[in-house]
């Protein structure tokens, strides 16, 4: 479904990413984990096409993303030819990036009526369905201002899906929320994990919903994968040592370790 | 015996002969003036900006080159040189012409920084969400650019009404040349100045009024 080749990011003389080669299977759930620095929102924002690889290649089911390798040469793609594979992609940010001139509704049939072309009527239709799998149906002539944290990260999450992407990108989704509103947006995810066959990259600090969710754990350091393993090893089991220091540091626990429950 | 003509020989007669030529004057002159030229330098203002940032870049160069040179000399040279130049244009024309362009390059400045302060978030949303360039700044950028930049744009308005007397360099019999007029005739000039001026500050007064008005109604939280 996604596949990285000999990706290369910096900026100035700054290596974020180097040599970055590894795929994503369809339906497969990533979590990149790591410290901070070591490249991980950089990979998603060059899925998003927010920044561009200096070097390398990124294919989404073996379509080149930005860049494709035409007698010899690295050349970019049309701006259509990305931007035809950028519709099968969601994401969800940090700062959730609501458009708070638009109602919570306006926000999330915007894609699906301008970019899909459906009518106004079938996008919010769906539009409500999403809004009530999120909780917030009763919001919808809201804007997002007058919601709270949590709630405005729920609207993200459904607008990202009210485009039906086939990958689905999520950047941090709870490091901006209050610790007591994290569980319901998290709860939110796990249930779209476990009803939907959407590819997901993830990246978060949160590691039980890391565990629950993901099939596949990567970590980095460096802007290199150090590890990579089933959550159930990754989180009992490490073997690198840098591995099991970041676990012991964010978990803060002896044993670098979770259980599971 | 020398009589000294000061203001303290307000004449109520003269106020109520000047009186109805000021306010029809500022009606069909002032006000017309400055309603069309802030249309125009509102729309040319942000048609300048958005060239600034999305044009190629010989093009946004030359226009800013431009700009810059119609901010950085007096209307009313300008005022003078588009009269002398297009003979076959009415004044008022010229002026409102001349007023809209002069003020459409600091309009611009003021959508310029409008739309800098769009967050980078905001734009990052219109490129996950595939979006057009079109609906990104019709939809998402320029109504959050505006909603910053309303109260400026409504200061270079009032602005511009204070210099509509720069018209009687050209002939336009806007206010003030109106109560000129009126005291050439009549010798009269404290009685129709100090009308000009009240009434200025009658309509200033409002429109500012008005302009914190909107700036709410477009507040987003509404």
């Amino acid at each position: 479904m996604i596949e990285f080749r000999d990706i290369e990011k910096s900026y100035g003389d700054h290596l974020v990413l180097h040599e970055l080669n590894f795929s994503v299977a369809k339906g497969d759930r990533v979590t990149l984990i790591g410290p901070s620095g070591s490249g991980k929102t950089t990979i998603l924002r060059l899925v998003m096409t927010l920044e561009e690889a200096t070097d390398g290649y990124i294919f989404i089911d073996g379509q080149p993303l930005t860049h494709e390798e035409r007698g010899g040469k690295r050349v970019a793609r049309s701006k259509k030819d990305q931007k035809d594979i950028r519709k099968r992609i969601g994401m969800v940010f940090q700062q959730f990036n609501l458009f708070p001139n638009m109602s919570v509704l306006e926000n999330i049939i915007e894609a699906p009526v301008h970019v899909l072309g459906q009518s106004k009527a079938e996008a919010t239709t769906r539009a409500m369905e999403l809004l009530e799998k999120v909780g917030l149906a009763d919001k919808a002539e809201q804007h997002p201002t007058s919601l709270s944290g949590g709630q405005q990260q729920r609207v993200a999450i459904a607008r990202a899906l009210a485009l039906d992407p086939e990958i689905l990108l999520l950047d941090e989704v709870t490091s901006a929320l209050d610790p007591e509103i994290v569980g319901e947006v998290l709860g939110i995810l796990r249930n779209i994990a476990e009803t939907t066959d959407i590819t997901m990259l993830i990246v978060t600090h949160e590691m039980q919903f890391a565990r629950d969710v993901s099939n596949r754990v990567l970590m980095f350091d460096g802007g290199k994968i150090v590890e990579e393993a089933p959550p159930s090893v990754m989180f009992s089991d490490p073997k690198h040592q840098r591995t099991k220091d970041f676990l012991h540091a964010v978990l803060g626990d002896a044993e670098g370790t979770i259980g599971t429950h | 015996m020398i009589s000294i003509t000061t203001a303290l020989d307000w004449n109520w007669d003269t106020t109520w002969d000047v009186l109805p030529t000021l306010l029809s004057t500022f009606l069909k002159v002032t006000l017309l003036v400055t309603v069309l030229s802030t249309l125009i330098a509102a729309l040319l203002g942000l048609v300048i900006a958005m060239t600034l940032r999305l044009a190629p870049k010989p093009i946004a160069v030359t226009v800013k080159w431009i700009a810059n040179f119609i901010r950085m000399t007096p209307i009313v040279v300008q005022l003078l040189f588009a009269y002398y130049a297009f003979l076959s244009l009415d004044g008022i024309t010229i002026g409102i012409l001349i007023f809209g362009i002069h003020y459409s390059t600091y309009m611009s400045e003021v959508y310029r920084a409008g739309i800098d302060a769009v967050p980078q978030g905001q734009w990052e949303a219109t490129t996950a969400l595939s979006m057009s360039t079109r609906r990104t700044w019709t939809a998402v950028i320029i109504p959050q650019a505006l909603r910053a930049t309303i109260p400026a744009l409504g200061n270079y308005a009032v602005s511009m009404f204070k210099d509509t007397p720069f018209l009687l360099v050209i002939g336009v019999v806007e206010m003030v040349n109106a109560g000129l007029i009126f005291g050439g005739n009549t010798y009269r000039y404290i009685e129709p100045l100090t009308l000009v001026g009240i009434i200025f500050l009658l309509a200033s007064y409002p429109t500012s009024l008005l302009i914190g008005r909107l700036e709410k109604r477009l507040a987003f939280n509404t």
